[in-house]
């Protein structure tokens, strides 16, 4: 085995490159939400949080919070010009109506026919669902950036989740530690690959079949200081 | 017509044992945690009001709000989105004895139960939650070729909301990102009461910049300088 997986920062990169200008995009609590960092220059990108906020920016300094002003991850943020507020059923007609151009989320896993599990792992412990349930409807398209494996492991896309689902048929693309795969009626379909691993050494990591059609690109990412 | 009250005291006067209660916010912001507070004082007076509903998109944080509501035994069942906090302990410690219900509804159907609630509409239809546990016992519906689950309008006995600016008609604004589910709670209880930061001759808030027409609203309480959860649970603050 000589390959090498792409790190959290890596992923977020790649997923970054394919947001184009204009665009408005939901970036979900934690490892998606590192996209907005890699940001290409010169493109205008309207980040969305689901507690009615649209144009926000960076973190502010530490102090200088505002608590009213804060994302679903409950963390202060900072607005952009032209940013708005809306109330909690304008924000999710922006999402289940259509008018959302790309929701990126985290998962546990992700079938080969598009179902997403990322809400729970089990029927332990207090359930919360948040918003998961209704980023997965109506964006434009439904990216999932993911480790290819879990720590032991295991494949994360599978041919069918046995975690407890979050959406049906409803992830169109997955960013991976590995590769860039869509996910279309077909099944898993590799756009994107490590040049260091082999097709076998990542078809034996990835629980549904990968599909080719057409050329399967390099997933070649610069080195990302941590 | 004024719907100001003087006091914090008489706004949670009304509400009685075994109401279903909105209270608003997103986590801390937006959440009206003096009238929270009001309401506490008043049950540890007088053991009313207890047996509640409260809806709200969390279940606390802390030992404050709807943290130290629920610490004290005054909420029998919760129905939220999102049960969890940076210290949930008050909720997960009374959910897993099971000493608290939960219904638990992902945001945006939450946020349209309320709508529904408040604008007559008895069900609506929502991709959300289909094929999942949370979608189970409810009708399913084919629309285009799409499946459907039919969620039910959400009211409540009383909404605990907190605005910006409000007028003696009951008109508000909010600030920033705390507008969240407040205006949607206005609408779909009983009788709505709002804390604001300050309450402003009527005019003072301009008609192209009202939030909440005051016909949602029943009645106005001013709370100068309201403190933020999160400030309060980053310092260890408890409601005792």
């Amino acid at each position: 085995m000589s390959w090498k997986k792409l790190s959290n920062s890596q992923i977020a990169w790649r997923v970054a490159q394919d947001i184009q200008d204009g665009a408005y995009v939901n970036l979900g609590i934690g490892f998606p939400e590192m996209v907005a960092k890699f940001q290409p220059a010169g493109r205008h990108i309207t980040y969305h949080t689901e507690n009615g906020v649209l144009g926000f920016g960076r973190a502010p300094e530490p102090g200088e919070e505002d608590w009213d002003l804060i994302n679903a991850g409950k963390k202060a943020i900072t607005l952009e010009p032209g940013a708005s507020f809306f109330h909690h059923t304008d924000s999710f007609a922006m999402v289940r109506g259509g008018h959302l151009d790309l929701a990126v989320l985290g998962a546990y896993q992700v079938s080969q026919n598009g179902d997403l599990a990322n809400w729970r792992v089990g029927s332990k412990g207090v359930p919360a669902v948040g918003g998961a349930m209704d980023l997965v409807h109506g964006a434009k398209r439904v990216a999932v950036m993911t480790d290819h494996i879990t720590k032991d492991g295991k494949p994360k896309l599978v041919e069918r989740c046995t975690f407890p689902l979050t959406g049906v048929k409803c992830v169109t693309r997955v960013y991976t530690s590995l590769a860039v795969i869509d996910v279309t009626s077909a099944g898993f379909v590799l756009r994107e690959k490590k040049p260091d691993i082999s097709m076998d050494e990542l078809q034996d990591l990835t629980g549904g079949k990968l599909h080719v059609d057409g050329a399967v690109g390099d997933l070649d990412v610069p080195r990302i200081e941590e | 017509m004024d719907k100001t009250l003087s006091s914090l005291e008489d706004a949670v006067a009304s509400i009685s044992d075994g109401d279903v209660v909105m209270i608003g916010g997103f986590g801390g912001s937006g959440a009206p945690i003096e009238m929270i507070h009001a309401l506490i004082d008043r049950f540890e007076a007088t053991g009313s009001p207890k047996d509640l509903t409260v809806i709200n998109n969390n279940a606390g944080n802390g030992k404050i709000g709807i943290a130290a509501m629920i610490d004290k035994g005054m909420v029998a069942k919760m129905v939220c989105s999102f049960p969890r906090s940076s210290d949930p302990r008050a909720f997960t410690d009374r959910y897993l004895a099971g000493e608290i219900d939960l219904e638990l509804v992902p945001q945006g159907t939450l946020a349209e139960r309320i709508r529904a609630g408040g604008s007559g509409i008895p069900a609506f239809f929502t991709p959300s939650s289909y094929g999942t546990e949370l979608a189970e016992g409810k009708q399913i519906q084919e629309f285009d070729g799409k499946p459907y689950v039919m969620e039910r309008w959400l009211k409540a006995d009383v909404a605990l909301v907190k605005g910006h600016l409000g007028d003696k008609f009951g008109n508000l604004t909010y600030r920033m990102a705390a507008r969240n589910f407040n205006p949607l709670m206005c609408m779909a209880a009983d009788r709505t009461i709002s804390q604001v930061s300050q309450i402003v001759p009527l005019g003072g808030i301009e008609p192209e910049a009202v939030v909440t027409p005051g016909i949602f609203v029943d009645s106005v309480v001013e709370v100068p300088n309201p403190r933020q959860e999160e400030e309060m649970v980053r310092n260890g603050e408890a409601y005792a």
